[in-house]
Parts: C-alpha cells; sequence; structure tokens
C-alpha cells in the first residue's frame, strides 16, 4: 500500500564524546527503503551525516545499522514496513566502537580474519595437476556456497551476546568469523587442521546456541545450525570423545592422570 | 598544516578485483605493497559483479579456445579494443580464473565436478565461470582473504586527492582518512590506480558513491592520456520501478538462462533487432531459440543473448514508439522457468524483486531499463605492462581503456581484472625494483593540501549534493544513449559551468567522517571525466557499440574506424581532444577477425 506525506526520521547524530537522536523529516517516495530516506536527510539537511553504503542493492554489506532496534540492512528495509504515523529510529551498530553518527568502527573484525589459516589444499589427483581445477561435485561443495554467500555486513556480530553485551571479543571470533571457519573445514581439498585453533583462540565453546545471529542474516545463512554446531562438534570428537580422552590417558608418557 | 607519511615500494589505490590482484602480485615479488581502498575492504565495486566470470576454460563447450574468445571480443568492442590487450586477456583469463580455485574460491560445478560455465551475451559458447548470480562477491572475497595474508598494508575509507612527480616520474599519493580527516602522504616507486568507473556522474546507474572517476582525474592531471571516453556502456536491464531503486542492475545472467525480453503488447521484439554483424550465428525464430536453450548445439543463439549495445538501444526504441511498459521499461521473463531453478541459479535477483519491488519473479515478469553500468574508456595504457602513459604510473581494470573497445562483453570484466591487475602489479614491481624513490615536492603538496581544505573553511557556497545532482541531470539529459551535436555542445557549456561553481562547494562541520566535504572533492574528480566523454562523444561522429549519434547514424568504415579519440591537458590547461590511429592488427591477429568486419561497417544504427 502506498503510503503518503512525511515520515520522521530519528537519527543518531554525535560521536564516542556524546551524543542524541535527532528528528528529521522527509518526504515519502513509493518504495522508498530506509536509506533512500537517509540520504535525503543528508543532501538536504545535514551535508556532513556519517553513513556507510555501496551498492544499494543488500549485496555488499556497508549499511547496517539499528532500525528500530532492530539489525538491519539500510537498503533493504522498506519504509513501508513500519507503522506510518510513527517515528523511525535509526541507529549506529551497538557492538562497535562509534565513530560518528551512523558509523562505527568495524576493524576488529577484519583484524580477526587476518588470524584464520587460509586454504590448504590437500593432495591432488592427475587430472586435476593437469588441468589446474579442483574436481568437486556440487551436492559436495553445497554446504559451503551456503556460508560463502556472507557479505560480511556484521548483522550477526552486533548482535551475538557475547560480543554485544558481554564485550568478550579477546575469547571469540563472533559467527562470522565461525561461518569463515566452517566454510574452510568443510571444503573438500582443505588439509589444514584449524579445530585447536577454533577451540582456543577463536572460542566457539563461547557460543551458547541462541541462534540470534542467524535471526539478523540478511543472506538467511543458517550460521549457527550449519555453522557453528558442526565446529562444536569436531572440537567434541578431538578433545571430549571418551574413548579418546582414555586411550590418550593410558598413554605411555602421559603423565597427567598420576 | 600537517600530514603523516608513509613509504612503500608499490601503493595500489582501488581496492576492487583489479587493485586487490595487483597488491597481491605486487606484494608476492617482494615489494612493500600498500592498498588504500575508498570504502572498507570488500565493498569495492566488483562485490556486485552478478553474472560471471568469461574465461575459455571448454569445461562445458569444447569448441571453445582462446582464439574464439578474442574473436568474441573483439566483434563485441567493434573492433575499437587493442588487439593485443584482447588477445593477453583471452590467452590468461582461464589460469587466473583456476588460480582463484587454488586459492579458496568455489564455483559451481558442472556434472563432472569441474567449473561450471554458462552462457552470456555477445560470447559463442557457454563461457562464464560463475557463482549463481554472486560471482563478484566470490571473486572479491577470494582476493581479499588472499591479500591479507600476504602482507600487504590495507589503508581503508581513505581517498586519493593527488598523485606527485618528481622529475616526470611518480613518487606519491596524498590522501585523507575519512574517519578522522587527516591527512596522508604517501611516498612510493610506482602507483597502480585501479578505481574503477565513472557512472556517478549518471542519474540512473548501476553503480555507488564511490563511482566517482577519481582514477581518471588523478592520472589525466598527472599528465596521462585519457582515451575512448565516449564509450559508457548502458547495461539493458535494470530495474525501473519503484524509483528508489531505478537503476540497480538485473543480470544478464537472467537472459543466460533464459529470459525472453516483450513489450507491452507481448511481442517477443529482439527478432527485429538483429544487426548483420550477428545475423550468421543468431536465431530467427522462437522455436530455434527454445532449442538453443535445451542444448541443441545446431540450433543458433537467441536474440536476447546480443550485445550489450544492441539489447539496449533495442530497448530504448520500443520504449521511444510507445511499447514500453507503465515505468517505461520493457518486461523480462524467466517465469516460465522452474521456480527451484530460477532460485538456484539467480538467488539474488529473486530476493531483489521480492523485497525491493514487490515482484515474485518466479510467477511474473520483471519491469527492466537501461542504465549506466560501466565505462570502456579511461587511461591508455601500455598492453603489455599496464603503464599509462606517465612513467611509474599504472592503471588496471575499468579505470583502464583499450582491452573492450567501443563496446564490453558481459564477464569480460571480471577478467579484464584478473588478468591486468596481476601484470599491473607484476610491472608496478619490476619498476620499483628498477627505479629509487624521489621526494615530492614539499610545496606542491602544501597546496594540494590546501585546496582539499578549502570547502571546509569556506562559510557559504555551493551545496555539493546538489551539484552533483545537477551534473547527473546534464550527463542524462544530453549526453546519454543516444547523442546529437546541438545537445553535446550545450553539455559542454553547462559542465564549464558547473567546473567553476565546484570551485564554491561548501561543506558545513568538521573533518570527521564528513559525507558533504566528501562529495565536494569528489565532484571535481567526476567533473573532468563529465568532460572528457561528451568532448569525445561530440568529435566521433559516427554511431559504433555503446556510442551512438542522432545525427550520424552510420558506422563509419573509413575515418573513425582506425582511430581513437584522446583527451589530455592543453597548453593552456583546457582540455585537448585529438585522434589517434588505432595499433596496426599483425597477421594471425587479422585472421581471427576476419570475415566479420565487413558486417559492421555496413551496419546501420537502430
Amino acid at each position: 500500500m502506498a503510503q503518503r506525506g512525511n515520515v520522521t526520521m530519528r537519527l543518531w547524530r554525535g560521536t564516542a564524546a556524546g551524543g542524541q537522536f535527532v528528528d528529521y523529516q522527509v518526504a515519502r517516495e513509493e518504495g522508498m527503503v530506509v536509506l533512500d530516506a537517509v540520504h535525503a536527510v543528508q543532501a538536504q539537511q545535514a551535508n556532513d551525516l556519517s553513513v556507510r553504503w555501496n551498492c544499494k542493492a543488500g549485496k555488499c554489506g556497508s549499511c547496517s545499522a539499528e532500525v528500530n532496534g532492530y539489525p538491519r540492512l539500510m537498503c533493504m528495509t522498506r519504509l513501508d514496513l513500519f507503522d506510518p504515523g510513527e517515528p523511525i529510529t535509526v541507529a549506529p551498530l551497538k557492538t562497535f566502537p562509534l565513530v560518528k553518527d551512523l558509523v562505527t568502527n568495524v576493524r576488529w573484525n577484519f583484524e580477526s580474519a587476518k588470524r584464520i589459516p587460509p586454504l590448504k589444499p590437500g593432495p591432488l589427483t592427475a587430472e586435476e595437476q593437469r588441468k589446474g581445477e579442483f574436481q568437486m561435485m556440487q551436492q559436495d561443495v553445497d554446504r559451503i556456497q551456503e556460508f560463502r554467500k556472507c557479505i560480511e555486513c556484521f548483522l550477526c556480530q552486533d548482535t551475538c551476546h557475547v560480543l554485544r553485551d558481554a564485550q568478550d571479543t579477546d575469547k571469540f571470533f563472533g559467527p562470522r568469523q565461525m561461518i569463515r571457519l566452517a566454510n574452510l573445514e568443510m571444503h573438500p581439498k582443505d588439509s589444514a587442521d584449524r579445530i585447536p585453533m577454533i577451540k582456543k583462540e577463536a572460542g566457539v565453546g563461547m557460543c551458547n546456541i541462541t541462534k540470534c545471529c542467524t535471526e539478523v542474516c540478511p543472506e538467511h545463512i543458517r550460521i549457527t545450525d550449519n555453522g557453528i554446531i558442526p565446529l562444536k562438534e569436531r572440537v567434541v570428537d578431538r578433545y571430549y570423545d571418551p574413548v579418546t580422552m582414555l586411550l590418550n590417558a593410558l598413554r605411555p608418557g602421559n603423565t597427567k592422570l598420576r | 598544516m600537517q600530514y603523516r607519511i608513509e613509504a612503500f615500494d608499490v601503493v595500489v589505490v582501488g581496492a576492487g578485483g583489479a587493485g586487490l590482484r595487483a597488491a597481491i602480485e605486487a606484494s608476492a615479488r617482494g615489494k612493500r605493497t600498500a592498498i588504500i581502498c575508498k570504502s572498507l575492504l570488500g565493498k569495492a565495486h566488483t562485490v556486485m559483479a552478478e553474472g560471471g566470470v568469461a574465461a575459455a576454460l571448454r569445461n562445458v563447450d569444447e569448441r571453445d579456445n582462446w582464439q574464439v574468445h578474442f574473436r568474441d571480443t573483439m566483434r563485441g568492442g567493434k573492433f575499437l579494443n587493442n588487439w593485443r590487450m584482447a588477445q593477453l586477456h583471452a590467452q590468461e583469463a582461464p589460469e587466473r580464473v583456476r588460480e582463484l580455485e587454488r586459492w579458496g574460491a568455489v564455483f559451481d560445478r558442472t556434472k563432472d565436478g569441474w567449473i561450471n560455465q554458462r552462457n552470456f551475451g555477445g560470447h559463442a559458447y557457454p563461457r562464464l565461470a560463475h557463482v549463481g548470480d554472486r560471482t563478484g562477491l566470490e571473486i572479491i572475497r577470494t582476493l581479499q582473504d588472499k591479500g591479507v595474508h600476504g602482507g600487504i598494508a590495507v589503508f581503508m575509507e581513505h581517498t586519493v586527492v593527488k598523485l606527485f612527480k618528481s622529475e616526470g616520474r611518480i613518487c606519491g599519493a596524498l590522501c585523507y582518512e575519512r574517519e578522522t580527516g587527516r591527512f596522508l602522504l604517501f611516498k612510493c616507486k610506482a602507483i597502480v590506480l585501479a578505481t574503477g568507473g565513472v557512472g556517478r556522474c549518471y542519474k540512473v546507474t548501476s553503480n555507488s558513491w564511490e563511482y566517482t572517476g577519481d582514477g581518471q582525474a588523478l592520472g589525466y592531471e598527472a599528465g596521462a592520456d585519457l582515451m575512448d571516453m565516449e564509450f559508457t556502456q548502458f547495461h539493458p536491464t535494470a530495474m525501473v520501478w519503484p524509483p528508489s531503486v531505478k537503476g540497480i542492475l538485473v543480470t544478464e545472467g537472467v537472459r543466460g538462462e533464459g529470459g525472453i525480453l516483450r513489450n507491452s503488447k507481448g511481442e517477443r521484439f529482439m527478432f527485429k533487432y538483429i544487426s548483420p554483424l550477428f545475423a550468421k550465428e543468431t536465431a530467427d525464430t522462437e522455436e530455434e531459440a527454445k532449442r538453443w536453450l535445451e542444448g541443441d548445439k545446431a540450433a543458433r543463439r537467441p536474440p536476447e543473448l546480443l550485445t550489450r549495445d544492441e539489447v539496449a538501444r533495442a530497448i530504448r526504441n520500443e520504449v521511444k514508439q510507445g511499447r514500453g511498459t507503465k515505468h517505461g521499461g520493457v518486461f523480462l521473463d524467466i517465469s516460465w522457468r522452474d521456480p527451484a531453478f530460477v532460485k538456484a541459479k539467480l538467488p539474488s535477483m529473486y530476493h531483489q524483486f521480492k523485497e525491493l519491488a514487490g515482484v515474485d519473479i518466479t510467477k511474473e515478469p520483471m519491469e527492466v531499463g537501461p542504465t549506466m553500468h560501466y565505462h570502456m574508456g579511461g587511461l591508455r595504457v601500455d598492453a603489455e605492462s599496464a603503464m599509462t602513459t606517465v612513467p611509474g604510473l599504472f592503471a588496471a581494470g575499468e579505470v583502464a581503456a583499450g582491452l573492450h573497445g567501443a563496446n564490453r562483453l558481459g564477464g569480460n570484466s571480471l577478467s579484464d581484472l584478473l588478468v591486468f591487475g596481476k601484470r599491473a602489479g607484476e610491472f608496478a614491481a619490476t619498476w620499483a625494483e628498477r627505479h629509487e624513490a624521489r621526494e615530492p615536492d614539499a610545496a606542491e603538496v602544501g597546496a594540494a593540501l590546501q585546496g582539499a581544505m578549502a570547502p571546509l573553511e569556506r562559510e557559504q557556497g555551493e551545496n555539493p549534493f546538489a551539484l552533483q545532482a545537477e551534473l547527473q541531470q546534464v550527463m542524462q539529459d544530453l549526453v546519454g544513449m543516444i547523442r546529437e551535436r546541438g545537445e553535446l555542445g550545450q553539455a559542454v557549456e553547462r559542465i564549464q559551468e558547473l567546473k567553476k561553481r565546484a570551485q564554491q562547494c561548501a561543506a558545513p562541520g568538521n573533518r570527521m567522517y564528513n559525507a558533504g566535504w566528501h562529495t565536494a572533492l569528489d565532484i571535481q574528480h567526476l567533473l573532468v571525466s563529465a568532460e572528457a566523454i561528451t568532448r569525445s562523444a561530440l568529435l566521433r561522429e559516427e554511431s559504433r557499440g555503446a556510442h551512438t549519434r542522432d545525427d550520424f547514424p552510420q558506422t563509419d568504415k573509413e575515418k573513425w574506424s582506425k582511430v581513437n579519440v584522446l583527451c589530455r591537458p592543453g597548453a593552456d590547461g583546457a582540455m585537448s581532444v585529438t585522434t589517434e590511429p588505432l595499433p596496426a592488427w599483425p597477421d594471425d591477429a587479422r585472421k581471427l577477425i576476419e570475415g566479420t568486419l565487413e558486417a559492421v561497417t555496413t551496419k546501420e544504427a537502430a
């Protein structure tokens, strides 16, 4: 249904030193998304308003914000999703340090990505070596292609309780990097062992499976079910399998039990 | 005014496919390498590429090889391409794609488990390696991950405002950091420009805010030649409704997977627009087109898969003749295929239409029309080394000219980024090996810095956003898909006036992440390309590829088929526009191209 008239955009203005929500009136157009309304404010009323964006089509993951308290891409959120009489509140991602207005410092995500060992292709067949390509069946890559849809909007990181409320960024890499790790671990041709780092450095055990990350993912990646839980299982298999634990304990030279 | 100093061997400006590939290469060759990106890492324009990357892998059709890819590229470019670039591109693209797979990219597979390939406009055989309709994301993420593990220094959200030379050679770049507004001077031995295109000078475009022709302007101001600037590609299919999404891309992959174009009368109109150049290999009945899609190798390709320039002109003509849709487009229909197939092959198109337009493309047709998408023109480069006409300054990807001639084939951009990104990185590293660093002149740096600060210091002045919108309207109305002398002349005058006003932009607020300030600086870059596009379009008195002149509808087989148009700063500082002969084709290249040349030179523009 087309809505006419103005919409009140209640935008966060300010820096880490302080700020407040400011109301702006914007004329509605059919099909308008939140990012359009923010741009209208920027072009006409507040030239110095800070906002990140690029593709405006849900492909780059730049324009993440909290719209009426919910983590969303501004470019994919239509105004007519909300009650026409109510103001639309746009706030920066809460999990990350504020830079200015709607922009936060998300550099931490890039730093943790750097610490993840890249793909290490395992032994290749003669045919694969000749062609310089991997032979992998589509059904064997379907599950990692799901993870590779990630556009790095960091909405999952924003909503993760471990990062958002506890701010345990030194203990847990967060859902985005779990997906990166799951992609590498489940790659049919990978031969690296990341299980120790998934357990310790990346801290997969910190996730308590509330699945909030899955709920906010604009790419509809089943982060928890298909990514994090299988990683937890791999860690359990390696470190907490009772038979393996017993065998390890009885291994000559092991002094832990004595 | 203070600025920080950083020193590197090679500085890459731009972190899309070409920039990342160049930086990976320079770094792998032992050079201290920095990459400067205008946005966050992984958000550059490459991420939006949808359909695929063209490379004659021969995984789906064994008849394909680099020679056919070369021929297709030259024909698509209406023979204005630099033949050597087209040859290198066709020869090296397969290895560049396979290398991505070894770095972690996961392309869609064939039944046997190799990299799958799809059909696309102008490519004789299924040639595009792809991942559904998000191939660009796959490529940029792969390169990004490779890059950060290769020791490249990444400067995110930094924008370059000026390049410096010493004794004719490139020696540095000045940029500002978006977050703080502080300035950084990079001292280096070589610079690779990989900044992409100029779409933001048009109102209807698939390009993001970043696409303000920074590399074109920085290079031009450093004395490098601009070439083929008149060739702006209008992609035939973008969303047209609702207004807020007008211009957003609808991948050519829709047509590659069987999408059909119809006008408001229900006619499949592309059959009327088959030019002689492509008549031999294009189906002339719906029945034959259907057989081709079902895999009949004896059948010819549907006319929806003609090159972008041809399809865009056909759509414009249908709309102009009154056979358009309510919102000024035509219908693109993939709903006749199985919904599960559509969702698997075109997932982001499905979501894009569902969420932004309320249209279910598995049940109903899309409304589409042309959008400014890509720029074939740009900095003139040496085919082998990707060096511009300024020593030590390299360019790769969309910012460089030559490979695509008068019209680019879909899928040839992603392969361009990889092939020439790698080459630029390689040759920039070699250059850095052989040359000493030099000092940028302190007075020049100071002047550039003051110029960049001016909009912040002005209390009253032009609104940069309003000025940019004015420029977009001028280009859209007067330098659009169909051009004419009178309108182009008017555009030149309007651009001169806008150039003066752009010097008077004011940006209220401070230096921290100030969008008004950034736009005030961007628009100065944008105006250089806008002027070059307009002046080149005025000079080229013929219609060829993406450049269509209403007053010169013929493709000229004499003068204009033999020259490139160049823009460079004149002695008085004004832009001078000249022509220069195309590099001569050697016999083996000529043989591959021949037989098709006659058709284009007698063709009439639609």
